[in-house]
């Protein structure tokens, strides 16, 4: 990326973290994946696809203190 | 796939590609990219493969997946339960489902969008052709109007022809209407001087008859009388010589 790892700290301090910031941070990441992966003219499954995968990702991890209780060994 | 759909039901989500965000002018608008990002397998994107191979060649991404695959399996962050065998269930038909059926799908939102575009294209060419046909018709009429001096001189010709006509005609009529006054004034006054002679003669004649009294008449008839036996003896005398 365009960011090297030690500079983290750094960029991350300069970020605009208002709520206006945060909105437009969201409508560029929007933008971005919108035009690559869905605005085009053959565009595949890849674009919806991985949506879903992130929205399966997501959901499991908000449930997973719920699922915990379904492990089948108590010691890994 | 849904980019196909989403052209076609033609919900303008967005249009977001960098229309007026700079100033420059950015009239036609850049068409559409052609294909969309890379994206291997459906849902993993080419970056990854792309960022990973100078480390670990062509197989480290599948290393890579493997390796968290077994970690989250072994250590239970990943809980085999009865949702495993739902998700398993549905992904297996909608993998099927894709396979089977997306590349027909797609070809019939392409044709629609094909369609679409034919129609705009179509709109555009005739609104060209109808403005050069514009254009034509602009630049004959502009030839025509070149033309139409030569019209208002043959225009301007009969009216003066129509003009000099008319002031001939009046003229005509002028002369013959004095020339008849004139004609009549002439005829009055040979009218008056005949009247005077005749009646002139009449009354001199009148006098003179009313003049000649009887003594005078009875003497010029013997003074015929004898005139008349004179000439007769003189034709006798010539008769017979």
């Amino acid at each position: 990326m365009d960011v090297k790892l030690n500079e983290l700290g750094a960029w991350l301090g300069g970020r605009d973290f208002t709520p206006n910031g945060i909105l437009s941070a969201i409508r560029r990441g929007h933008d971005r994946y919108y035009n690559k992966y869905i605005n085009v003219k053959k565009g595949g499954i890849g674009g919806v696809a991985m949506l879903l995968v992130g929205y399966v990702a997501i959901s499991y991890l908000w449930e997973y203190d719920h699922i915990k209780h379904d492990r089948w060994r108590k010691y890994h | 796939m849904l980019s196909r759909l989403v052209f076609v039901s033609g919900i303008v989500v967005h249009a977001s590609r960098c229309l007026h965000t700079s100033s420059q002018s950015l009239a036609p608008v850049p068409p559409l990219p052609e294909k969309g990002g890379k994206v291997r397998h459906g849902f993993i994107p080419e970056e990854l493969f792309q960022l990973l191979y100078p480390k670990t060649g062509v197989t480290g991404p599948y290393m890579l997946g493997a390796g968290l695959l077994l970690y989250m399996l072994s250590k239970e962050i990943y809980v085999i339960n009865h949702e495993t065998f739902a998700a398993a269930s549905i992904g297996a038909v909608i993998i099927y489902g894709v396979k089977k059926f997306g590349p027909s799908v797609g070809a019939f939102a392409d044709k629609l969008n094909e369609e679409k575009v034919a129609k705009a294209q179509e709109v555009k060419d005739v609104a060209m052709s109808s403005l050069v046909q514009a254009t034509e018709d602009e630049k004959k009429e502009q030839w025509r109007v070149e033309g139409r001096a030569m019209l208002f001189d043959a225009k301007r010709n009969n009216v003066a022809m129509l003009l000099e006509t008319n002031y001939r005609e009046r003229l005509h009529m002028v002369t013959n209407e004095v020339k008849r006054r004139l004609d009549y004034q002439i005829a009055l006054q040979d009218l008056n001087r005949r009247l005077e002679q005749e009646h002139m003669i009449n009354w001199v004649e009148k006098s003179v008859i009313s003049s000649i009294t009887p003594q005078q008449e009875k003497e010029s008839i013997a003074k015929c009388i004898t005139d008349l036996k004179v000439l007769a003896k003189a034709t006798q005398a010539k008769a017979t010589a």
